[in-house]
């Protein structure tokens, strides 16, 4: 199979399990982000498939090939460091260029694969500079030059963007996008920034407590999230408890939401309602009613938030559909089992 | 952080007590050295206030040029020998736990405790005949029979080596803690193996570090002179012994301070090559 594979993964750090029992399957040419809260795992699980980090169990395979034990310079693979660590001794051109001088290539292929990559990364003509005098954007993209130099057969990036300031960071996320849907590279990127991860991956895969909780697309894991770890930490949303009643629909905080049946045998469960999902009403038009406690209006998006019976329920909306509602009024939320999801446990 | 340059001569203030120091423990006798190696030796040991060149003449002959020579040798290969064995093992040392660190500094910091004299006859009994390392290689049956291995020149340099080899550590620690350990993976990643990464990454980005304590071990190195008395032969002698054997046994001041201001003006010499050479180095 052409693509990576973990199976089975395990590291322990003494009595501590950092990831456990990691099954991942990456196709050739996808664009992966691995997404949790810091101590999750996901750089200790990068760290093992460029085998800087020995797994204490399972298997890691590319293109079908067993290299769980294969040294890191035998694995040909480009990778990005949080801290870049580009080498100070050397210049912009020389960074770049390591990977082929440390494989012994002629100094004239060197050569023009430098200048192609500095083409590549809008840096032609900075070849002879020392690193020292880059932008932070600038080393970033030489950081990622050199990483691609010998067009490894994985792309990995560990926290690459957090130094960069936020406007620069976006527009690196796309830069990063589009040259890897360009080179059509398998690429992994470890991020904690969720924005960063639905920017760029076709695949995001959300870990927690060293285990993966879901792995699906971006619009999926939005949408459709697996448990309550996962829309919690994607986006905002609000959970809320259902209780399955007696008629076989289901009730949130105690009003029956016509349309909605928790799975088969479940008499009790968890349910997600994205904000943008919420619509206020009139008091008693939606299935809720409750009392304004604030409303931010941040111009772009207004959010209003509800207490229902001591829950607290947020609804954003844009200025066009704006309810004209104050704080401590009465108002109605409507609630359609379309955009509910229930959560499993 | 930028600080300020002194504004007033208030600002100074501080300097003046290290100034003081500085000019009465080291620049007076300094200067006296060398009024004093311009000065007319008597018969008995004595000198009379005198500006005569006899002392630096008397210098330039193929015997002392031929010890200054072996001082500087010596020295300089005792401080390669030191940075050779120093930086591999401090590049490991940094890479351990907290608790070994320790373990090794203090046990390196005690070798600093002993005097020059008692690593001499330490390492002198070592290389013995009777009581030396010969004899655990002739019960390992390596050699047929033990034999003394000093003196030698070997040996003053083991000896050298031995006593300057936690000086070299502790100088360059700092700086190899200091050292991004990403620099070492990310080499890694790129394709090179350990032992590649250790001199494409780390031997360059500490090249200035390394150009230092190899001077400050020469330098230590040629202060020398117990050590290559007590496990060497007199060819093994460096300056600084000819300088004591001068000053102390022959009662001939003026010729030891011409001696030693000879040894400074080398030294100075040598050191200013070594950066002008690594300024060079670095604009290439």
């Amino acid at each position: 199979m052409s693509g990576l594979a973990l199976q089975n993964v395990v590291k322990e750090f003494g009595a501590f399990r950092a990831v456990n029992n990691v099954d991942l399957t990456v196709p050739h040419g996808t664009f992966v982000c691995m997404l949790g809260p810091s101590g999750c795992g996901k750089t200790t699980l990068l760290r093992m498939i460029a085998g800087l980090d020995l797994p204490t169990d399972g298997a890691i395979r590319l293109d079908g090939e067993d290299i769980t034990r294969v040294p890191t310079h035998k694995r040909n693979l480009g990778m990005v460091f949080q801290s870049l660590a580009l080498f100070p001794h050397l210049t912009v051109g020389e960074n770049i260029a390591y990977p082929l001088r440390i494989r012994g290539k002629a100094k004239e292929e060197q050569k023009k694969r430098v200048d192609e990559l500095l083409a590549m990364i809008h840096l032609s003509g900075y070849a002879d500079r020392p690193v020292a005098k880059l932008s932070g954007g600038q080393r970033q993209r030489v950081a990622i030059a050199r990483a691609l130099s010998i067009s490894p057969k994985l792309f990995l990036l560990d926290e690459p963007l957090s130094a960069l300031d936020a406007k620069l960071r976006e527009a690196m996320q796309v830069e990063l996008r589009q040259l890897q849907q360009k080179l059509g590279i398998t690429t992994i990127v470890v991020t904690h920034d969720q924005r960063e991860a639905m920017t760029m991956a076709d695949t995001v895969v959300v870990m927690n407590g060293g285990e993966i909780r879901q792995a699906a697309s971006p619009i999926e894991i939005y949408r459709r999230p697996a448990d309550s770890f996962v829309a919690d930490f994607i986006g905002q949303t609000n959970l809320l408890d259902v209780q399955a009643d007696s008629a076989g629909g289901a009730a949130v905080l105690g009003h029956v939401v016509p349309g909605l049946v928790l799975p088969a045998g479940a008499s009790k469960g968890t349910l997600s309602v994205r904000p943008e999902d919420v619509h206020l009403t009139a008091p008693g038009a939606g299935a809720l009613t409750g009392k304004v406690t604030f409303v931010r209006d941040l111009g772009g998006t207004i959010e209003t938030f509800v207490d229902i019976a001591g829950r607290q329920i947020v609804a954003v909306s844009t200025p066009r559909e704006r309810p004209e509602v104050t704080v401590g009024q009465e108002v109605g939320i409507a609630l359609t089992p379309d955009v509910c999801v229930v959560l499993k446990k | 952080m930028r600080r300020e340059p002194p504004q007033t001569p208030g600002d100074y203030a501080p300097l003046l007590f290290p100034a003081a120091m500085l000019t009465i423990f080291f620049v007076v006798p300094f200067g006296t050295m060398i009024a004093v190696s311009f000065f007319q030796r008597q018969q008995g040991g004595f000198y009379t206030p005198a500006f005569v060149f006899d002392n630096y003449a008397r210098f330039l002959s193929a015997f002392f040029g031929g010890v200054l020579g072996f001082s500087l040798m010596l020295a300089i290969t005792v401080a390669i020998c030191c940075v050779v064995l120093a930086l591999p093992f401090t590049y490991m040392l940094t890479r351990m736990s907290r608790k070994v660190q320790v373990v090794w500094l203090v046990a390196l910091l005690s070798i600093l405790s002993l005097s020059e004299v008692i690593i001499g006859f330490a390492w002198s009994t070592l290389f013995s005949r009777t009581a030396g390392i010969t004899n655990i290689l002739v019960a390992l049956g390596i050699m047929a029979e033990a034999k003394a291995l000093t003196p030698s020149f070997g040996a003053v340099l083991t000896g050298m080596v031995y006593q300057a080899f936690p000086y070299t550590v502790l100088v360059l620690f700092p700086a190899l803690v200091r050292l991004d350990p990403t620099l070492t993976e990310a080499a890694r990643t790129l394709g090179a193996s350990p032992l590649k990464a250790f001199f494409t990454v780390v031997v360059p980005a500490l090249r200035n570090t390394i150009t230092a304590t190899l001077i400050m071990v020469f330098i230590f190195a040629l202060g020398s002179y117990l050590l290559p008395q007590l496990l060497g032969r007199p060819q093994h002698w460096t300056l600084s012994v000819l300088i004591t054997d001068q000053a102390i046994y022959q009662s001939n001041m003026p010729f030891a301070a011409a001696m030693a201001v000879f040894l400074v003006l080398v030294t100075l010499g040598l050191v200013a090559l070594t950066v002008i050479a690594g300024r060079k180095g670095e604009a290439a």
